[in-house]
């Protein structure tokens, strides 16, 4: 008792209003109350006809009074109604007046998945049940375009892209553009407006429906069934380049051909201006060796038809017979010349032969012919007595001398004395 | 079997294309008499010439669909810079 009453004066009380404004600040500078997503099921839902929406949002164990004011409200994708669990985004603050405290909604989907998803999703099955991204369907896009038509923003930078690249790659196309808003509540009214209105007036080749990146909500106009089944239904072949690589939206499945970005779709539709050159290089290279093989190909005609004609010309026997004879005078001519040849060989190596024979060129060599007086040559030491007066003829003429005495080697003549042989076989002897 | 040919400055880039590269199959394979393949020869040259032109001297042009719904379909859309 005593501490209450001592309490009661320490401090001056503050007004209602002023610990009110007190906890507003607080939630009010708190970063996490005023960036929120809450997940709770919808309960009081409550539209009075000021626009703005109230409900409840609650679990199992507690409630959050939500508003949502009219200019978020009309934005909503979501049909709310009691019971329907939904993640709510938004800040918190204080409504002063109820000294309540609320979640002032700025966005809201279904719990779980995002709602765009959800229904991205269901709309995708529906119109892939009905064949709308059969592959079947998909027509080729032509080589050479004549005409392009643009379906994109005229001031993004999605447009400067393509064109540059256009610009880059065939210069000779030409370009329509539909100008049309890519996002918000306009976008699919337009873009799909202006697939029917290039398809009527402008009659291009193939259709381009770009867009820059953007979230997932920037880029919900392509998710637009009505954008879908345009594409589907245009006569031109549609290319979509939709955000980035990553975005697949349902009018990239209806189109003919994906593109995963602006740039890639503008050069998707265009050939490669430098391929171009290069193949029309080629074609002229082929014409120029086409004609020359056609050419070579006569030359070569005619080469075999002259020939033909000259076997059967008269000239040909007169040609024929000079032939002949210029051959036979080079015959006769060769056979007298070489006979005399070959006899002037023939005496030569008799004369050599008959100078092998010559004793002279033997004693020329050193070698002596010892003779008797009466002529006999003496061969072999058997055949000489002591005391008896030979003739030594020598190269240039003979010495008379006496045997002083006899030395026979122990072979005798009639061996062959091999090793000396034919020399002292003719009664030739080294001295 | 002379062809009339369409005049080489009146045709399309792409029909300019297909036909030279015709006219080069058929060269190639060389059943015509000699002077038809001059002539074939002569219009390839000329067909070359004109695709190369187109490759030199093309300018991108771009235009803009009409917005309005009403706007005469007839009417060509105008020239305009990007």
């Amino acid at each position: 008792m005593e501490l209450e009453q001592l309490n009661l004066f320490p401090r001056a009380a503050l007004s209602v209003s002023d610990l009110t404004q007190y906890l507003r600040t607080l939630l009010e500078s708190d970063d996490l109350l005023q960036d929120v997503w809450v997940q709770g099921e919808i309960s009081n839902l409550s539209r009075p006809t000021s626009g703005h929406i109230y409900f409840t949002l609650k679990d199992e164990y507690a409630a959050l009074r939500c508003v949502i004011w009219r200019a978020q409200a009309q934005r909503l994708r979501v049909a709310l109604q009691n019971g329907l669990a939904v993640e709510a985004h938004g800040y918190i603050s204080l409504y002063e007046r109820d000294g309540q405290y609320q979640l002032y909604v700025d966005a809201l989907r279904l719990a779980g998945e995002g709602a765009l998803f959800q229904e991205f999703l269901r709309l995708k099955a529906r119109l892939e049940a009905e064949g709308l991204f059969e592959p079947a369907r998909k027509r080729p896009i032509p080589a050479f375009p004549r005409r392009i038509g643009l379906v994109t923003s005229p001031t993004g930078a999605a447009l400067q892209d393509m064109l540059n690249i256009i610009r880059q790659r065939y210069p000779l196309v030409e370009v329509v553009l539909a100008p049309v808003s890519v996002q918000g509540d306009e976008a699919a009214g337009e873009v799909v407006r202006a697939i029917a209105d290039l398809n009527r007036r402008a009659q291009p080749s193939v259709i381009i429906v770009a867009r820059g990146g953007g979230s997932l909500e920037d880029l919900w106009a392509f998710n637009d069934e009505r954008v879908v089944r345009a594409i589907a239904a245009s006569q031109a072949p549609v290319i979509t380049g939709i955000g980035h690589e990553t975005d697949f939206t349902l009018a990239d499945f209806a189109a003919d051909l994906r593109a995963p970005t602006p740039s890639a779709a503008a050069m998707a539709a265009t050939p490669d201006g430098m391929e171009l050159r290069h193949k029309v290089r080629q074609l002229e290279r082929r014409l120029a060796s086409a004609l020359e093989a056609r050419v070579q190909d006569e030359m070569h005609r005619l080469v075999l038809l002259r020939q033909q004609l000259e076997r059967l010309s008269p000239l040909r026997r007169v040609r024929e017979d000079r032939q002949r004879l210029d051959y036979l005078s080079t015959w006769a001519a060769h056979h007298i010349i070489s006979g005399l040849h070959l006899r002037r060989l023939r005496l030569e190596s008799l004369d050599a032969r008959l100078e092998s024979l010559n004793p002279r060129a033997v004693l020329a060599r050193g070698y002596a012919i010892l003779q008797r007086p009466d002529g006999q040559v003496v061969q072999w030491v058997a055949q000489a007595q002591c005391g008896e007066t030979l003739h030594a003829h020598l190269a240039d003429g003979y010495l008379v001398t006496r045997v002083e005495s006899l030395h026979p080697h122990s072979t005798s003549p009639a061996d062959g004395g091999s090793h000396d042989g034919d020399l002292e076989s003719r009664g030739i002897t080294h001295l | 079997m002379t062809e009339t040919w369409k005049a080489v400055e009146s045709l399309t880039y792409e029909e300019a294309y297909a036909e030279l590269e015709q006219l080069v199959q058929r060269l190639e394979a060389g059943q015509q008499p000699l002077d038809e393949a001059i002539r074939l020869f002569e219009r390839g040259q000329a067909l070359i010439r004109h695709c190369q032109a187109l490759l030199d001297q093309a300018e991108l042009r771009v235009r803009e669909l009409d917005r309005s719904l009403n706007a005469e379909a007839e009417e060509p859309p105008e020239e305009v810079a990007f």
